[in-house]
């Protein structure tokens, strides 16, 4: 379970979160919907500890564990998973030696003896032929030269198999065709179950077809100025955000 | 050129004059040589050593760091050479490894000495009973000219190997060459070696320098490297990390002939003071020469890579591409100058220079130049020095890697992006390892 209490946290100086609160209990579907700028991005970089965002104020608890004062390497230790709206390209490590890093060090942080390499990959094709990630993706270096729904698809990939208990999407909808936003949104919903929870950034009701969410909410400036069900998504789809954004400021 | 000042001779400068004035008569060479020699040792004596007055060693002071004349290396005794031998891997069947100790080759150590493609001849003898075109291409006089640390090369050269590889021959195997110096006692190395690659020919050469002990060793060295006609060559240069009290000028002079493929990859592993200077120069037309390196720099460590690429001729390809990652208070240089002549239309050349800092104190001087009297070119060149990327560390540590491991696995594939361009896989893994045991050192 995810607890934001009261966040308030600054980038570069200006303040972007203004007291934030929000609950994503497990088993959740959670959707943050809210226009850009709103700092949504934010949020799931100070969730995932990423430097030179500082949190003057608040709490952010995972499964009842203060996690601010973690490194993020930590944080993904206890189960967190943060879908980058932009993934990261990095030139010259190879995907598939990236992805056993990751496994090792999680399982390593948990005092778990490392994947032997056949099992590991085992595992990477099966979840690679579910999300339809080529294979020779895995060949390459970690996102350099991938389109962006490759980019998206290999977030979802790492998601599956780094199994967390609470992961962030950011956008992980954007730059998807038809086909390949159908195939993420089946790899999240099989990921989906009592013991994990999901905060599902979007700009789009078209994704919440696909991921039914269970609470959807809305931010503006900072903040969550609206909680509501996933009718919700669908007023915003057709009045847009202009009552909140005077009402936030 | 810039009017040259005389100036006053440091005790230095006074003393390997001096030593060469005493030992010319022993040195070996018949008249061509003795006449090299002596042109060298007036230069040096009318320059004497470089300092940072000197543009092409403005970031290395070698008179600074000369502070006294160390005694010649003799020749190694048993002992040094059972030392020297501890190191050597085993050699493959067939294969052919040259080792020097202290810059004298030594035959017992060596190895596939005799075969009928590859001929292999002290450089002692070659000066001594060599042609006129032997001689000429190991006096490499056009290039590097007036650097005062080469012509003490050339003054003083003696104990090397002449490596001589058959027109039209494909060796399967790489050869080696492989400098050990015994660093017990203080010495003063100068040693040159040549390989020389026959029309055609096609091999590997690995070079190594490695340093044994921590006694002050002042080591100037050089390798002539001549590419003929169509040959291929790749060239694989490790230099393995020394202590303090090294003082290392390693001069690579290249010539490359009309269609050759020359690439070189180098593995630099700091300790003392090191300057690495690659003269090259394309003597035809439509060969490629490319030079990489990684270089890896802590402590106190300085090194510096100053390269002359010399497109004396038009359509030739050349490419420089060196990597330094700086820790600790470590100091980098890279001077790069690109010289593209007159006539040299349809020149292709692309020089880049990466650096990653990660000491506080570390620092890094980048000079890149291109020097360019012909129109019809394209040449290019940049410079970066920065800290890793902060976005690819949290990126990974947000997977789970902890900050060491994931800078690790960012500056492995840093300078592996050099490494990368040995297409030999078991030397291009050897030297992966070799990165990875330095990051290991770092990290630990
Ligand atoms: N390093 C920074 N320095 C100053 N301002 C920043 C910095 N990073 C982000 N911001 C600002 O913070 C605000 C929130 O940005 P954020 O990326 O969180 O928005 P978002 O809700 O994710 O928007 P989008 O829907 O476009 O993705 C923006 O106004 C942005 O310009
Ligand atoms: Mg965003």
């Amino acid at each position: 379970m995810l607890e934001i209490k009261n966040l308030h946290a600054n980038v570069g100086g200006k303040e972007i979160l203004k007291g934030l609160t929000l609950t994503v209990k497990d088993g959740e579907v959670a959707a943050i919907m809210g226009p850009n700028g709103s700092g949504k991005s934010t949020l799931s970089y100070v969730v995932a500890g990423r430097e030179g965002y500082e949190v003057t104020q608040g709490e952010v608890l995972l499964n009842g564990e203060s996690i601010l004062d973690m490194p993020p390497d930590e944080r993904a230790a206890k189960g967190l998973f943060l879908a980058f709206q932009y993934p990261v390209e990095i030139p010259g490590v190879n995907t598939m030696t990236f992805l056993k890093a990751a496994m090792n060090a999680q399982r390593k942080h948990r005092g778990e003896k490392e994947l032997p390499t056949p099992e590991f990959m085992k595992i990477v094709r099966e979840a690679q032929g579910k999300l339809g990630v080529a294979q020779d993706m895995l060949r390459r270096a970690l996102n350099v030269g991938f389109s962006g729904g490759e980019k998206k698809r290999m977030e979802v990939l790492q998601m599956s198999l780094l199994d967390p208990k609470l992961a962030i999407l950011d956008e992980t909808d954007s730059g998807l065709d038809i086909d390949a936003l159908r195939v993420v949104a089946d790899g999240v919903n099989a990921l989906r179950g009592t013991d994990r929870g999901f905060l599902v950034i979007t700009h789009y009701q078209r994704l919440l077809e696909y991921i039914k969410p269970d609470t959807v909410h809305v931010m503006a400036s900072g903040r969550i100025v609206k909680t509501g069900g996933p009718e919700l998504a669908h007023e915003l789809e057709a009045r847009g955000y202009k009552e909140f954004i005077g009402q936030a400021a | 050129m810039n009017a040259v000042v005389k100036r006053a001779r440091t005790e230095v400068e006074s003393a390997l004059s001096g030593a060469f004035d005493a030992l010319a008569p022993q040195l070996p060479g018949q008249a061509r040589v003795r006449a090299l020699r002596a042109d060298a040792a007036a230069l040096f004596a009318s320059q004497g050593l470089p300092t940072r007055r000197v543009e092409a060693w403005h970031y290395s002071d070698l008179r600074a760091q000369m502070k006294d004349v160390l005694p010649l290396a003799g020749r190694p005794d048993a002992g040094a050479i059972a030392q020297a031998q501890a190191v050597l891997q085993p050699v493959r069947e067939g294969q052919v490894r040259a080792v020097l100790v202290d810059g004298y080759f030594i035959e017992e150590l060596s190895a596939g000495l005799v075969t009928s493609d590859i001929t292999l001849r002290t450089l002692d003898d070659v000066l001594e009973t060599g042609d006129k075109v032997a001689i000429d291409i190991l006096s490499a006089k056009n290039l590097g000219k007036g650097d005062t640390a080469l012509a003490l090369n050339t003054a003083f050269m003696r104990g090397g190997v002449v490596i001589d590889v058959e027109p039209g021959y494909h060796a399967a195997l790489p050869i080696e060459l492989v400098s050990i110096t015994i660093a017990d006692a203080p010495k003063a190395i100068f040693s040159r070696s040549m390989v020389r690659a026959g029309a055609g020919a096609t091999f590997t050469l690995v070079e190594k320098h490695i340093t044994l002990g921590d006694a002050r060793v002042q080591k100037n060295d050089a390798l002539v490297l001549f590419a003929s006609g169509r040959s291929q060559v790749e060239h694989s240069f490790h230099r393995a990390r020394t202590g303090d009290n090294e003082v290392h000028v390693h001069s690579l002079l290249t010539i490359v002939w009309e269609e050759a493929k020359l690439n070189s990859v180098a593995l630099v592993e700091g300790g003392g003071f090191l300057r690495r200077q690659i003269f090259a120069r394309f003597e035809a037309e439509g060969a490629e020469l490319s030079l990489a390196s990684a270089t890896l720099l802590r402590g106190k460590d300085h090194a510096d890579t100053t390269l002359v690429v010399d497109h004396a001729n038009p359509g030739n390809t050349s490419r420089e591409y060196f990597k330094h990652i700086v820790d600790e208070s470590a100091t980098g240089v890279f001077q790069g100058k690109v010289v593209v002549a007159q006539h040299a239309q349809k020149t292709d050349g692309v020089m880049k220079s990466q650096t990653i800092l990660l000491g506080d104190d570390a620092a890094m001087y980048n000079k890149p130049e291109l020097e360019i009297f012909a129109d019809d070119v394209t040449c290019g060149h940049g410079a970066t020095v920065g800290a890793l990327d902060p976005a690819q560390l949290f990126y990974a540590m947000s997977r789970g890697i902890p900050r060491a491991d994931a800078e690790t696995l960012l500056l492995e594939a840093f300078a592996g992006d050099a490494i990368e361009r040995l297409s030999d896989e078991s030397l291009r893994e050897a030297m992966l390892q070799r990165v990875r045991d330095w990051l290991k050192g770092r990290v630990a």
